[in-house]
């Protein structure tokens, strides 16, 4: 299988063929931006401007398409860093770290936790 | 066991190598296997901590088994990481390729652990996986078949519980098989392919066919972390937490303090009687038992410092430290993950810097293996100790805070302070400071902290702390005796017979330096020792005064007679002097080891100086105006 979107010219490819099969494009968001305690699945991990494989990090910690993710809390001030639930796993992410990791709404129910 | 005449490159037996997550328990495993028969020391060529032990089969028969650092890949991205890499592809220097790969897998979450036994298992070595905290996954509902896993997985799958007596019996009796060590792992039940996706695929196919792919929340942590995290209460406990830890390293110290003190003090006078008088009744008592008493006597605050960091470690707070902290610490250009070995070296700047090794970029860690030193280590308490006795009054304020308590943790503050201050004129005036680094940091299950655990780390760092004691500072000051001791003065001649010691003429040679800050000549005398080991000071201070002023009773302690020798101003700059002071000798050795080089070290030296010079220099001057003489 191929590796998900290792450049910035796949990445609007990417972003245009996922508009197609999810509800709307409008859906994608990223995930420094969703609302607190909501279920999102994980769309794709893109390669960010200047953090030199950082994506590869994140799908190696679990940030794989298809996975459910939450995110717990944000810190205080500046909403800096998120705590971020990926399957059974937690991890501290930045904003900017969080940005790279492209999410839909998770699809049975919005969940409060 | 009898010693052989043949030289082993690697020790004969065989070989067993724990690999696994991070937090997945591997660490209490390898230590309910090896109990107390381990070995740490480092890998060679690297500064990467390297933890070996013996284990005794259900048959007893002894097998070696090497921790190796945790990793979510077998792509590396830290010094530790690379480590597990090469021991298992058998390509680590002096490293002999282990015969058998026990993977390490967190039974609560298999979601993300079972990607990298698929990783291991591809490496084609024999391989075993042992389903950790089934006693956890059991108490919330989750139930793993593990013959129906290991089915799956092609591998025998072992439970175990890393914190239970008899939790590793499982374990300890399949390693008798003697197939298992033969087996390499049974490639045609899964494809090889080495794309993350597909094993991530993989294991969510192996979960669905055992009716474990349901995400069960662990509702005790959050429920921990909805307080922990939050955005005011959180950094407030965090806050009360380190106050209470350095009220408790000043107050609960004081007795076995005492008791410290007097066993020194009988035995020094026990020796002077048993000993004729002369030099080598001088060396043993002045020089041995004074220099290693002294030091011996903050072995109980250096217990409790490292009792509450391992606390913090074992219970899985320390990354919640980090995530409150990592705003801070990014105004400054570092992470939160900096926080873990800054905090490590309040109690030596050798384990801190040594626990940069887990920040992966090399920016950031340079940066905190710089300001490490900054950090109050614990060598510098002694010293603390002595001047805030002796100048600071035993006072209460508001019926609980001890005035001399406030101090120190105004002297800790000062010290992390001028760190924040250097790595922000880092960050600002650098080119590489300027670029984004990311955090990626698990914030790991709460769990209770086990008193075998805490009682091992303790020990391990007690032994390192006296093995210091007893080789570098103990000769030192036996050194520095020598120093103060010889020449001895010509028949005839008058004042304090150190005034002609070798110790004696370079104090006052530094003298010139260190008056503007006011320092005199017994105190740049012991700053000598202080270079090499700065909890030194304190008993080269104590030679140099029961050496020099005659008649003095020895058994008055050197608090009073410094109060009546320096005026506060002095005592205040010393305090100021040691915020900054240039580190130990080990600091620099280790930090040349860290950086591969002596650049960084000597870098570090100098700036150290400067900074300990001009904050003297500044609270010396200020004091003197303000009429503190």
């Amino acid at each position: 299988m191929a590796r998900v979107l290792p450049d910035i010219t796949e990445r609007s490819a990417g972003a245009a063929a996922a508009a197609t099969d999810t509800p709307s494009a409008q859906a994608i968001t990223t995930l420094d931006r969703v609302p607190l305690a909501t279920a999102f699945v994980i769309h794709e991990v893109v390669y960010p401007e200047d953090g030199r494989g950082w994506n590869q990090r994140l799908e190696e910690l679990g940030f794989l398409p298809g996975e459910r993710v939450v995110v717990l809390t944000r810190g205080r001030p500046g909403g800096d860093p998120l705590a971020v639930r990926v399957g059974h796993s937690t991890f501290a992410l930045r904003r900017t770290e969080a940005d790279c990791v492209r999410v839909r709404p998770w699809p049975t129910a919005v969940v409060k936790s | 066991m009898t010693a052989t005449a043949v030289v082993h490159l690697h020790p004969p037996g065989r070989l067993l190598a724990l690999v696994g997550n991070p937090n997945c328990g591997k660490t209490a495993l390898f230590n309910l296997l090896t109990g107390s028969r381990q070995k740490v020391a480092n890998y060679a060529g690297v500064t990467v901590e390297r933890k070996e032990g013996r284990l005794i089969t259900h048959a007893g028969h002894t097998v070696r088994v090497l921790d190796l650092p945790g990793t979510y890949s077998l792509h590396p991205r830290s010094p530790d990481e690379r480590v597990t890499c090469e021991v298992l592809n058998g390509q680590a220097l002096g490293e002999r390729r282990p015969d058998l790969v026990v993977c390490v897998v967190d039974a609560t979450n298999l979601r993300r652990n079972l990607r990298l036994v698929l990783a291991v298992r591809r490496l084609g070595m024999p391989c075993v996986v042992a389903l950790n905290m089934t006693d956890l996954a059991e108490r919330r509902g989750i139930t793993i078949d593990a013959d129906q896993l290991s089915g799956a997985l092609g591998v025998p799958v072992v439970r175990t519980v890393g914190i239970a007596r008899e939790g590793d019996a499982g374990l300890r009796r399949i390693l008798d098989d003697p197939t298992l060590w033969l087996r390499s792992a049974d490639h045609e039940t899964l494809h090889d392919s080495s794309s993350l996706l597909a094993d991530h695929d993989a294991v969510r196919s192996i979960l669905q066919r055992l009716g474990l792919d349901e995400l069960i929340p662990h509702e005790a942590s959050d429920r921990i972390d909805r307080v922990v995290l939050h955005p005011v209460v959180g950094p407030l406990l965090l806050a009360a937490f380190l106050f209470l830890m350095f009220q408790a390293v000043f107050a609960w110290a004081e007795v076995p303090m005492q008791w410290i003190e007097t066993a020194t003090a009988w035995l020094a006078a026990g020796a002077g009687t048993l000993l004729p008088a002369g030099w080598a009744s001088s060396l043993l008592v002045d020089g041995v038992i004074a220099g290693a008493g002294s030091v011996l006597a903050f072995l109980p605050q250096i217990v409790i410092l490292f009792f509450f960091i391992l606390l913090l470690e074992d219970s899985g707070y320390l990354p919640r430290a980090a995530f409150l902290l990592d705003r801070l610490m990014g105004a400054v250009g570092l992470s939160g993950r900096s926080f873990i070995p800054l905090l490590s070296s309040h109690a030596c700047a050798v384990p801190g810097i040594m626990a940069a090794r887990t920040i992966a970029d090399p920016r950031d860690r340079l940066v905190t293996i710089m300001i490490a030193p900054l950090m109050t280590c614990s060598a510098r308490l002694p010293v603390y100790t002595l001047l805030i006795g002796a100048f600071i009054p035993q006072r209460v304020i508001g019926g609980w805070i001890e005035l001399q308590g406030l101090v120190l943790l105004f002297l800790y503050a000062a010290g992390i302070l001028g760190a924040m201050l250097v790595a922000w004129v880092l960050k600002r005036f650098t080119a590489a400071g300027r670029h984004v680094r990311p955090l990626m940091m698990e914030l790991p299950q709460y769990h209770l902290p086990s008193p075998r655990n805490i009682a091992l780390g303790l020990w391990q760092r007690v032994v390192i702390f006296v093995r210091r004691v007893g080789t570098i500072i103990l000769s030192l000051t036996v050194l520095m005796w020598f120093l103060a001791s010889f020449p001895t003065p010509p028949p005839g001649a008058t004042g304090a017979p150190i005034l002609h010691s070798f110790a004696g003429m370079l104090g006052q040679a530094l003298a010139v330096l260190f008056e503007p800050i006011g320092f005199n000549w017994q105190i740049s005398v012991a700053l000598v020792p202080g270079l090499a080991a700065r909890e030194v000071v304190v008993s080269a201070l104590g030679t140099v005064y029961s050496l020099s002023a005659s008649g003095i009773d020895a058994a008055q302690s050197l608090a009073p007679l410094i109060a009546r020798d320096w005026g506060l101003a002095t005592g205040l700059s010393l305090l100021a002097w040691f915020v900054f002071a240039p580190q130990c000798l080990s600091t620099l050795a280790v930090v040349r080891r860290e950086t591969g080089g002596w650049t960084w070290p000597l870098v570090m030296a100098a700036y150290l100086f400067a900074l300990a010079y001009l904050a003297a220099f500044i609270v010396y001057r200020s004091a003197s105006l303000l009429g503190g003489n």
